[in-house]
């Protein structure tokens, strides 16, 4: 039986990451993901976990030590957030090369500088093309829920790639809210165990990981990466739809929210979709047709299922936490993805971007009420009066 | 060596069988030789000890240096510099000689100018 608690979204990552009991956590604590491992390291201390956990002196070596335990043939998780990321960079890419299916719980929030703990989208945008799954979560259910999945799809022989299980720097890792906790064997039965094809220990079969790779052979090496990205969208609904069945989810690619018949939507991830939610319900009050498109899968990037979910709609309005600097027309890297999808699959209807809750600023409801004001203003017109609004900053 | 495919190479680089870097020809590399003067050589196994692809050759049975596998020796010239009977003849000489002193023991020699 599953029981109810009132949890901080931290708290709920920790407990599942004692559910799933990993052979081995190296994680050095940062703002804000710090109360995961905080709470983590509890359960290592009361021996609920068989968990090797390391401390480590930097993010860098919480990664490589990451890389290799997951070699070894452990199953490994970690966490962390913003610059600590950033200080992993080089050896998120290698464990992805590498093939090791670590899972990381993402708490996302601003890059320094200047200085600033908040939350914001541009930590795991600065590892979109890392060669990791990504995934959001609107609230620590879904961060909780997200993480058992994420240790399936990544151990997928189809797959062997690492998942990243993102959600919203202090908004929902340290909001509280009701969060369901599963029953320990079912977690268990669910996640199963990690059977690694090649693992550094088994001492029979000697073999090297990580070597030098030239001209040669790296292209092909990198070549094997996309088809494993390929395989992973079919994985990431294989697993869902077992997932779903099992605890009575509904999880896919996105969630779509009061979109079947709507006009208009908004493109909104992580704890901002939980907002427009709230404001999709009141203007349909009003009797407008709007609606809102929840992004789960950020990578893989589905783009021919986003382009069919909005081909019926007037008007797109995109929500970007972050900005890709000196990108075209300095949108935010979400903006940028979902205009290539729908212009690739033929999806004219007219796009803009809105950047919003840069380090941490709030997004009220009535400033997504604007948003879709200009909307369904877009829909009438049939263009966009501006590509891209810095929504809320002071002029 | 014929190339493989992206389909029928392990993933992630990994290399499955042990000990196949023999396979990988690295004497290609080569700009300079070592080249050892057989009457000099105490076959003391220093260079043995120290080059760094176990390109020296053994006679295992009558303990001696036999030579340098040159399909895998890069040429670093790390056997020359380790070479105590090098040492000696430097000593003795009492000046800095050049890499291809005739009176060494392991001579390093430019790969265009070794007298095959």
């Amino acid at each position: 039986m599953s029981k109810f608690e009132a949890l901080q979204g931290n708290e709920a990552v920790a407990t599942a990451m004692r559910q799933i009991n990993p052979d081995v956590v190296a994680a050095y604590p940062i703002t804000p993901q710090t109360s995961t491992v905080q709470k983590f390291a509890d359960y290592v201390s009361d021996g609920l976990v068989d968990t090797d956990f390391v401390t480590v002196e930097s993010e860098h070596s919480a990664m490589s030590a990451c890389v290799g335990a997951s070699a070894a043939g452990a199953r490994v998780m970690t966490a962390t957030s913003a610059n600590g990321l950033a200080l992993m960079w080089e050896i998120v890419y290698i464990a992805a090369s590498n093939r090791c299916p670590i899972v990381m719980s993402l708490v996302n929030r601003a890059l320094s500088a200047p200085i600033n703990i908040h939350c914001d989208h541009s930590d795991v945008m600065g590892i979109r093309d890392s060669g990791w799954i990504i995934l959001f979560s609107e609230n620590g259910q879904e961060a909780y829920d997200n993480l058992f999945q994420a240790v399936r799809i990544g151990e997928h022989p189809d797959v062997l790639l690492p998942v990243a299980v993102c959600q919203d720097g202090f908004i929902t890792s340290h909001g509280m809210e009701r969060v369901e906790i599963f029953d320990d064997a079912d977690v268990k039965a669910f996640v199963g165990e990690y059977c690694p094809q090649w693992p550094l220990l088994d001492l029979e079969n000697p073999k090297t990981m990580g070597p030098l790779d030239f001209y040669d052979y790296y292209y092909e090496h990198k070549r094997q990466q996309v088809e494993a990205m390929e395989n992973t969208q079919a994985v990431i609904l294989e697993v869902a739809e077992e997932f779903n069945r099992k605890f009575d989810r509904n999880y896919g690619l996105f969630e779509p929210y009061r979109l079947e018949d709507a006009e208009v939507a908004v493109i909104a991830a992580n704890s901002t979709a939980g907002t427009a939610k709230v404001v999709v319900d009141r203007l349909r009050d009003e009797g407008l047709k709007v609606g809102l498109l929840k992004p789960r899968v950020f990578r893989p990037f589905p783009a021919k299922e986003l382009a069919d979910a909005l081909s019926h709609l007037k008007a797109v309005a995109v929500m970007d936490r972050s900005v890709s600097f000196g990108a075209m027309n300095n949108a935010g890297p979400l903006f940028l993805e979902m205009v290539a999808a729908l212009t690739l699959h033929g999806v004219q209807v007219p796009v803009a971007d809105y950047v919003y809750g840069l380090g941490g600023r709030d997004i009220l409801p009535r400033e997504i009420e604007q948003v879709y004001r200009d909307a369904l203003k877009m829909a009438e017109t049939g263009q966009a009066e501006r590509l891209v609004t810095y929504l809320s900053v002071r002029e | 060596m014929e190339q493989k495919g992206w389909r029928d190479i392990p993933i992630g680089g990994m290399i499955l069988e042990a000990g196949n870097a023999v396979e990988y020809l690295t004497g290609g590399w080569r700009a300079f030789r070592p080249i050892r003067g057989e009457a000099e050589c105490i076959h003391c196994m220093q260079c043995w000890l120290f080059c760094p692809d176990s390109s020296i050759l053994i006679d295992a049975e009558n303990e001696e240096m036999a030579g340098f596998d040159l399909d895998h020796c890069k040429g670093c010239g790390i056997c020359a510099t380790i070479c105590p009977v090098n040492a000696k003849v430097i000593k003795k000489a009492g000046e800095e000689l050049e890499r291809d002193d005739p009176r060494l023991c392991i001579r390093i020699v430019e790969e265009g100018k070794v007298e095959e």
